[in-house]
C-alpha cells in the first residue's frame, strides 16, 4: 500500500464531514422547541434577561450565520458551552467518554472472538444440530430489541438471581486512579484485582445487550462466506496437496472468508455505536450514549451538535480502516 | 526379466453422485493401469468422467458423492476406504495433481512461495532443524522449484499473489506445488486447456522433461488427441463415464478400433490433409443418469446391432489394447 493513495483517501473524507455537520446543525435548528424556554421553565424572568440568555448561548442569530460560527468553531475543537453544565462540550464529552469506549470495546472484543469461531464451526458442522441451534439463536440475536432484552437480563440476575449489579460503571468502594479511564486497564495498573472483578461485574450485562446483534450477524456472515470459500477449487487443491485439515481452514479457507465479515464488522460498529444509547439509558451506564439521550430532551445544542459529530467521524474513520483491512486481506484490491 | 507392478492400478472403479435429479454415475468400471515413468493419456469429451476418475483417486470425493465399488491400488496399497490420515500422507508426497484451472487452484490470498512452501514443509522429512532453518531451507527449495518451471527472477516473485501472474505461469506454478515432493505419480488435469498454443507445448515440454529426470508417471488428462499422440506412451479414451478404448497411443490413433474412437479422430482437423472435411459426431453424450445397462455410445454408432442394447464388457484384442465393443473389428475403415 502506498502512502500517498493513502493521503489521498483521508481528503476524500473531508467532504463527507463538511455535509454530517451540515445534516448535524439543521437537524437541532429546525426541531421543535425552544432551549431558552426549556432552561428557564416555570421561573419568573423578564424579557431583558431572556434576550441576554439567548444571545449568550448565540441563539439570537440567524441560523446560517450560526452555521459558519459552529462550522469555524468545530475545526478548531471548540463546541461551545453546553448549556446545562455551563462547561464547555468539549470537556463534557471527555468525562464520559471513556466508559462509552470501554464498554464499546469489550462488546466488539467479544462479539469478535465469539462469532467467528462459532461461524466456521457452524459451515464446518453444515446441517447438523449445532448449525441448526447456531441459526435460530443468531436469529434471535439479531432481532430481539436491545432495550427489551437488556430489561430481561437485568430482571434476571440483578433482580431475581442478584449475582450482578443493576446499574452504573463500578461500585463506590473500588475507586482507582485514572490513568487510562478504562476501568478494566486502570485497575489492572493499580494491581486491584477486585476492582477488575467489580468493573467487569458493571459491564457483563451491557457489553452481552450490546455486542449480540453484531455477535449474531457476524455469524451469519462468516457461516456463509466460509461455505462458499470452502467449495472453491483451491480448497480442493490444498487437500490435494496432503495439507492438514485445520491448516487449510485457517490459512486457506479463513483468511478468504473474513473478507466480507470484516466489511461488515465495520458497519456494525456503526450501529453498535447508535445501539450505545439505549443499552447506557438501560443500565444506567455513565457514558456518551446516556448523556446524548439527555441533551436531546433538553435541546442542548452544542452538546449533541458535538457528539453526533464525533459518531460521524468515527463511523468514517472504521469504514477508511475497514477499507485498509480489506486490502491487506485481499490482494487483489488495490487501495 | 520379471514383469514390472503398475504403479497405480485402477480396477472397475464406480463413483456416484446424489443429484436432485437422481443417481449420477460419473465413472462406470473404469480400469487403467500405469506403469512406472510411463505417461498415459487420457482423453473424453467434456463431462466423461475424467476429472472425477482422478478425484477418486486423489481420495477427493465428497458427499454427495462416493466411490461405490471397485479397487485402486497405488505400488500395491488399496486406497479405496484408506483412512484420511494415511491418505494425507500419500497425497502431494507420492501422488500430486494439478487441477484444470490454475487460476481458481491457487489461493488468491496467500502468495505462491507460500503455497509451494507448504507442501515442502507437510512432507519433506529432510527439511528439518529448528523453524527458522526449516524456513530457510523451505524457501531454498521454493526457488529450486521456481526455477524448474521457468518462472523469472524467482526470489523476489514468490512474495507475489496468484493474481500478478500470466495464465501459463500459473500454471506452471501449479506444476512447482505439484512437483516440489518429487512424486512418483503425477496426474495432470488438462495442463494445457486453457493455454495458447505456443504456452501450450511449453508446458508439455516441461512436464515431459521433469518426468524423466524424476523418473515419475504422469496421467495426462486432455481433450485433445494431438497432444496425447505427441507425449503419451498409452491412451485411455473415455465416454459418458467408461473407458471404451484404450492401448498403446500409435496402435490406437493408427488403428482405432472403437466406432467412437474413429468418430473423435474423424473430427479433428488434420493439417497434413486440409481439403478432407472434418465430420462432427452426431448426437449428444446421454445423461449419467439412469443409464440403461448397454452401450452407451448406442445412440450415436452407425453400426450398432440389437446386442449392444445387453451390457457391453471390455475385451482384450490383442497388442495391449482393449475395447469395449462387440465388433470392433468389423467397422475398421
Ligand atoms: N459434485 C458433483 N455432483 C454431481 N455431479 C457431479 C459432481 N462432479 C461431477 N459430476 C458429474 O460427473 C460427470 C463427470 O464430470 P467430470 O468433471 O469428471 O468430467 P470431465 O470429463 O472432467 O469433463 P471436462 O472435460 O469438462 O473437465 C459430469 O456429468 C458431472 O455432471
Ligand atoms: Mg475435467
Amino acid at each position: 500500500m502506498n502512502f500517498g493513495k493513502l493521503i489521498e483517501r483521508l481528503a476524500q473524507l473531508i467532504p463527507v464531514l463538511l455535509g454530517v455537520m451540515v445534516i448535524v446543525f439543521f437537524m437541532m435548528a429546525l426541531t421543535p422547541g425552544d432551549p431558552v424556554d426549556i432552561m428557564i421553565g416555570e421561573q419568573p424572568i423578564s424579557a431583558e434577561q431572556e434576550a441576554n440568555l439567548r444571545h449568550d448561548m448565540g441563539l439570537d442569530l440567524p441560523p446560517v450565520e450560526r452555521f459558519i460560527k459552529f462550522l469555524g468553531n468545530a475545526v478548531t475543537g471548540n463546541f461551545g458551552l453546553s448549556f446545562f453544565h455551563r462547561r464547555p462540550v468539549i470537556d463534557v464529552i471527555a468525562e464520559r467518554l471513556p466508559a462509552t469506549i470501554e464498554l464499546s470495546l469489550v462488546s466488539i472484543i467479544l462479539a469478535i472472538l465469539t462469532s467467528i469461531p462459532l461461524g466456521v464451526l457452524a459451515a464446518v458442522k453444515k446441517n447438523t444440530i449445532f448449525d441448526r441451534v447456531s441459526t435460530v439463536g443468531s436469529l434471535f440475536g439479531v432481532s430481539l430489541p436491545g432495550f427489551w432484552f437488556g430489561i430481561l437480563l437485568l430482571m434476571l440476575f440483578a433482580v431475581h438471581l442478584r449475582i450482578l449489579p443493576v446499574s452504573g460503571r463500578i461500585g463506590y468502594a473500588y475507586e482507582v486512579d485514572a490513568v487510562t479511564h478504562l476501568l478494566l486497564i486502570d485497575s489492572l495498573i493499580a494491581g486491584r484485582l477486585d476492582t477488575f472483578a467489580n468493573a467487569l461485574s458493571h459491564l457483563f450485562l451491557p457489553a452481552l445487550t450490546l455486542g449480540l446483534p453484531m455477535a449474531a450477524i457476524l455469524m451469519r456472515v462468516t457461516r456463509t462466506s466460509m461455505l462458499e470459500v470452502m467449495s472453491q477449487d483451491y480448497i480442493i487443491f490444498a487437500e490435494a496437496k496432503g495439507i492438514s485439515r485445520t491448516r487449510i481452514l485457517i490459512r486457506h479457507a479463513l483468511k478468504n472468508a473474513l473478507i466480507p465479515t470484516v466489511t461488515v464488522a465495520a458497519l456494525e460498529t456503526g450501529s453498535l455505536l447508535g445501539g450505545n444509547m439505549i443499552v447506557e439509558t438501560v443500565f444506567g451506564w455513565p457514558g456518551l450514549g446516556r448523556l446524548v439521550v439527555e441533551s436531546i430532551f433538553v435541546h442542548n445544542y452544542p452538546l449533541v451538535q458535538a457528539a453526533v459529530l464525533f459518531y460521524a467521524v468515527t463511523y468514517v474513520f472504521l469504514n477508511f480502516f475497514a477499507d485498509i483491512l480489506y486490502t491487506v486481506l485481499n490482494p487483489r484490491v488495490k487501495l | 526379466m520379471t514383469e514390472a507392478q503398475p504403479i497405480l492400478s485402477i480396477s472397475n472403479l464406480q463413483t456416484r453422485f446424489a443429484t436432485r435429479y437422481g443417481l449420477v454415475t460419473a465413472v462406470d468400471g473404469v480400469s487403467l493401469d500405469v506403469m512406472p515413468g510411463e505417461c498415459v493419456g487420457v482423453v473424453g469429451e467434456s463431462g466423461s468422467g475424467k476429472s472425477v476418475t482422478f478425484a477418486s483417486v486423489m481420495g477427493l470425493i465428497k458427499p454427495p458423492g462416493w466411490i461405490d465399488g471397485g479397487s485402486i491400488k497405488f505400488e500395491g496399497q488399496e486406497l479405496v476406504g484408506m483412512s484420511e490420515r494415511s491418505y494425507r500422507s500419500l497425497r502431494g508426497k507420492y501422488i500430486a495433481m494439478t487441477m484444470q484451472d490454475a487460476l481458481t487452484a491457487l489461493n488468491p490470498a496467500l502468495t505462491v512461495g507460500f503455497q509451494i512452501m507448504e507442501v515442502l514443509l507437510a512432507h519433506d522429512s529432510q527439511i528439518s532443524g529448528s523453524a527458522r532453518n526449516r524456513i530457510r531451507e523451505a524457501r531454498a527449495r521454493v526457488i529450486e522449484m521456481m526455477m524448474l518451471v521457468r518462472i523469472p527472477s524467482p526470489e523476489t516473485r514468490l512474495n507475489d499473489y496468484p493474481h500478478q501472474f500470466s495464465g501459463g505461469m500459473r500454471q506452471r506454478m501449479m506444476i512447482a506445488i505439484a512437483l516440489a515432493c518429487r512424486p512418483k505419480l503425477l496426474i495432470a488435469d488438462e495442463p494445457t486447456t486453457a493455454l495458447d498454443v505456443t504456452i501450450q507445448a511449453q508446458v508439455l515440454e516441461l512436464i515431459t522433461d521433469i518426468r524423466q529426470t524424476l523418473g515419475m508417471s504422469v496421467i495426462l488428462i486432455t481433450h485433445d488427441l494431438g497432444v496425447v499422440a505427441e507425449y503419451c506412451d498409452r491412451v485411455a479414451v473415455m465416454y459418458a463415464g467408461q473407458v471404451i478404448e484404450s492401448g498403446p497411443t500409435k496402435s490406437v490413433i493408427g488403428q482405432p478400433s472403437h466406432p467412437y474412437t474413429q468418430g473423435l479422430l474423424r473430427s479433428i482437423p488434420n493439417l497434413a490433409n486440409l481439403d478432407k472435411r472434418i465430420r462432427p459426431i452426431e448426437g449428444q453424450v446421454p445423461e449419467l443418469i439412469d443409464l440403461t445397462p448397454g452401450c452407451r455410445f448406442i445412440g450415436r454408432c452407425d453400426v450398432r446391432e440389437v446386442a449392444c442394447t445387453q451390457r457391453v464388457e471390455m475385451r482384450n484384442i490383442g497388442q495391449g489394447r482393449t475395447v469395449r465393443c462387440i465388433q470392433p473389428k468389423g467397422n475398421v475403415q
